[in-house]
């Protein structure tokens, strides 16, 4: 008879809690001992006493938080193995955002790994996703309905570039600051665009960020260095809430753009109000969801955060055990 | 059909008009023939596919997916043929796109038990996008906000042409429009419209500025009623009669008591459609049940009898008279509707005026006649396509106005995405535990300087008690003076009645909004 896991590893108020090692992964308040997978705000929270994750991570909390990152910050990587009262941590890509992992977990014998967020498809500012064989995952859902199947995501640039190349329209592109926004920059790089981008003033300490862990994102500018008024034709990079906010008046008419999974389904991108929405997500579509609860071979699967109904109906179809976490305080909309 | 599926894809998220525009005459120059021309057709008159293809949608998905996912998705996304198009598995990379003529040519001769697979081969070969559009082209909706002459419009801009050039033409051309295509670039003459009842572009009014009525003296101006229906054009060659609406629309299968009683008439006369009962006008909200409809039921016809109240006359059978001073053409209208002898038309009478005190009498009256206002027009204009300036006047009847509060706010698009330039407002009713509650009257999103709408955009910001994406609620405390011309009954609407052109007239920062109006003041002012 194998572990029961629940026994072991199991969500709290504060978040998913493993009593042997006494850690919660991705806490949702400030506890003592947190390993984080990934630096987005809903996972990685500032305040724990002793923080453990990859030095990407870390960094990523310190542009972000500050002297607030963490108490003790301890780093691990691919790799490594990092035992916490018996329960040996170790952490395989996540192919997310740079430094996003997976967190491994094995004691008496019993693997689980807590996926954080992950994604398959390529992207050139992180490591690729690795399959690591488990006997429990834990996996997001955040696009858990077979609706969601995320477009090629090169192509979906060269709709941005085509659409810049089309207008002498200024095209205001919101994007996340950490992860998306620096991944479009690739891709539109990529697709061959090497004017200046122009970006919020939120945006710019990760991208420098990323520009020092060996990404490149081309020549990138400051909007309000520019004025704003004559940015006609140029490309304009802000976080979603400055679209609708009195900060894009500067940009007189522009074209508002939006990547985002989300961004698939219309009516969701007509909420936005978006005039030209870009399916593009660094999180696992629905195939990538299944083809990767498929590879890790676990018997039990647990659907944290995201459409858990569908997944969850999904894994009993193929013959697994299901469970959804109720944990909080993860965005859905956030992506 | 990539290149139509992009198309309709950019205008769906598309609520510029010049955008839309510029997009839609990108295609139309860049497409080939005949995939261009079936695009037209399934913008502006449709394509009038006979084989059920709604419920197929529907059921095709059946084999592929399972039930519980297919309803869990249906559920998110709210539209069946988007949720197939989704769901449907990717595309095979080496079969070949369908093009948009393949499709249509395939659609044409298609038995009902060859849709299903055809269907499917389709899909099979179309990427997400290509499918959806594929399917709003089978389900005959589009719904990607282009009207008939919005699409006449990008064809003009596109080809540098004057759409009433094309309006002119239109009614005679067939699917795939390749003589239209030609023509436009120049390869080709100008169709011939043929036995068709040609639409000729009709005459537009300016409003009346304040300070111009000075100007309107009885010796070079004619005064009659702008009635309170829709502006149509009566299109004739004695083999054919047609009814189109002031933007060419052909709305003749929705009124077979005009066609009928206007059998044999050759030429072209603009007037107003109206429904009369018993020698008076009815409102215009009668006229509103007629319209929009593809065909008309008996009780229909005789509940709501159409009736038009002509105003000008464009050709005299064949004679082009476009050129003629009004009273030139007025003769031979008078001549024309004086024959007719039927009670489905009158003519619009000229009023006797002596100077502007006159006139401003006249149109007080206006009103309580449920008429519009008053239209002036210049004795010596020809008939001249568009809204020419200085010929014609329309004088509209005093709006009405009322005290509302500020409800919703949504925010804008375009230039105004950042701003929240579409208010909601509501009057006061009791509610049934006896308190007073607000319920929603209308929506305006005119009417206020740029400078106002900064201030209501930061009253909005500030004053915001609950948001649902891109609308917010504000607390109930801006009073909002409407100005509207009329008020109707409308079950569909929470309050019982809707606002007929509604703007913000006055911004009331000064007024409590417990002294905003009642529902019952509102209701009063409805059109009986």
């Amino acid at each position: 008879m194998t572990l029961d896991p629940a026994s072991w590893l199991y969500p709290t108020p504060a978040g998913l809690y493993c009593e042997p090692g006494g850690f919660y992964i991705d806490p949702a308040r400030p506890v003592d001992r947190a390993v984080i997978t990934h630096g987005h705000a809903d996972h990685a929270r500032p305040g724990n006493a002793h923080v453990l994750a990859t030095p990407e991570t870390q960094s990523i909390m310190q542009v972000r938080y500050g002297d607030r990152a963490g108490g003790q910050l301890q780093a691990i990587e691919p790799g490594q193995i990092v035992s916490i009262n018996g329960v040996d941590v170790s952490v395989a890509p996540a192919g997310h955002i740079l430094g996003a992992a997976q967190v491994i977990l094995d004691w008496k014998g019993y693997r689980a790994v807590v996926s954080g967020d992950y994604k398959r498809a390529a992207d050139p500012t992180c490591a690729a996703f690795e399959v690591v064989k488990c006997d429990l995952f834990v996996t997001e859902a955040t696009f858990g309905l077979p609706v969601f199947r995320h477009e090629d995501a090169s192509g979906e640039a060269r709709r941005l570039t085509g659409s810049l190349a089309a207008s002498s329209r200024t095209h205001l592109l919101g994007v996340y600051g950490l992860g998306k926004c620096q991944r479009m920059i690739s891709l539109v790089r990529a697709a061959g665009y090497e004017r200046p981008i122009y970006l919020h003033g939120a945006l710019q300490g990760l991208c420098d960020y990323y520009v020092s862990q060996g990404v490149n994102l081309g020549d990138l500018r400051p909007v309000a260095a520019s004025g704003g008024d004559n940015l006609s034709g140029e490309l304009v990079m802000c976080p979603p809430s400055a679209i609708a906010d009195r900060w894009s008046r500067r940009l007189g008419d522009p074209v508002t753009a939006f990547a985002s999974g989300w961004m698939r389904v219309r009516a969701r991108a007509r909420q936005r109000g978006t005039e030209l929405p870009l399916v593009v997500s660094d999180h696992a579509d629905w195939p990538e969801l299944i083809q990767t609860i498929r590879d890790v071979e676990a018997g039990e699967i647990w659907v944290t955060h995201g459409r858990e109904d569908a997944l969850l109906h999904q894994i009993s179809q193929m013959g697994l055990k299901g469970r959804a976490l109720a944990l909080v305080g993860f965005e859905d909309e956030g992506e | 059909m990539q290149a139509f599926a992009e198309l309709m894809y950019r205008l769906a998220f598309t609520s510029s008009r010049n955008a839309k525009l510029d997009l839609m005459a990108a295609y139309f120059t860049g497409a080939p023939d005949p995939d261009r021309g079936i695009a037209l057709a399934a913008m502006t008159d449709g394509l009038n596919l006979r084989l059920p293809f709604r419920r197929l949608v529907a059921e095709m998905l059946e084999p592929h997916v399972d039930p519980v996912l297919f309803k869990l998705s249906r559920d998110y996304v709210g539209d069946t043929a988007e949720t197939v198009s989704l769901l449907w598995p990717d595309r095979e990379t080496d079969l070949p796109v369908p093009s948009l003529a393949e499709i249509h040519a395939r659609l044409e001769n298609l038995k009902p038990a060859e849709a299903g697979p055809q269907l499917a081969a389709w899909l099979d070969a179309l990427d997400a996008n290509g499918r959806w559009a594929l399917l709003k082209l089978v389900t005959g909706a589009l719904r990607v906000g282009v009207s008939a002459r919005l699409a006449k419009t990008a064809l003009a801009q596109g080809f540098g042409k004057d759409v009433a050039d094309i309006e002119e033409i239109w009614h005679g051309l067939e699917l795939p429009y390749t003589d239209l295509f030609g023509w436009l670039e120049g390869t080709a003459g100008r169709p011939d419209p043929g036995e068709v009842p040609v639409f000729r572009s009709v005459m537009l009014a300016h409003p009346l500025e304040d300070g111009e009525l000075a100007g309107i003296t009885p010796d070079e101006w004619v005064a009659e009623w702008k009635w309170d229906g829709i502006r149509v054009q009566l299109a004739g060659n004695s083999v054919e009669l047609r009814l189109y609406s002031r933007t060419g629309d052909d709305i003749s299968p929705a009124f077979p008591d005009i066609i009928d009683a206007f059998t044999g008439f050759h030429g072209v006369a603009d007037g107003e459609l109206l429904v009369m009962r018993g020698g008076e006008v009815a409102p215009f909200n009668d006229l509103q049940q007629r319209l929009n409809r593809k065909t008309v039921t008996a009780s229909m016809l005789k509940k709501h009898p159409a009736h038009i109240r002509f105003y000008d006359l464009l050709f005299d059978r064949a004679d082009d008279i476009r050129e003629l001073p009004f009273p030139a053409r007025r003769q031979r209208l008078e001549a024309f509707v004086d024959e007719l002898r039927t009670p489905v038309a009158s003519l619009s009478e000229l009023f006797e005026f002596a100077g502007p005190d006159d006139l401003a009498v006249l149109r007080e009256r206006a009103r309580d006649a449920n008429i519009e206002g008053l239209m002036l027009k210049r004795v010596t204009s020809p008939y001249l396509v568009g809204r020419p300036r200085g010929h014609w006047f329309k004088w509209k009847r005093a709006a009405l106005t009322a005290d509302c509060v500020m409800m919703y706010a949504q925010r804008g698009s375009g230039k105004r995405s950042s701003y929240y330039s579409d208010y909601t407002f509501g009057a006061w009713r009791t509610a049934d535990d006896g308190r007073d509650e607000l319920v929603p009257v209308g929506k305006a999103y005119s009417g206020f300087t740029d400078e106002e709408l900064k201030r209501l955009d930061k009253f909005v910001r500030q004053n915001t008690t609950e948001r649902f994406g891109p609308v917010r609620a504000v607390s109930p405390s801006l009073v909002l003076e409407v100005a509207f011309d009329a008020i109707q009954p409308s079950p569909r609407h929470k309050s019982g009645i809707a606002m007929r052109f509604p703007r913000i007239h006055r911004i009331r920062w000064d007024k409590p909004a417990a002294e905003a109006d009642r529902l019952e003041t509102l209701e009063a002012l409805a059109a009986t």
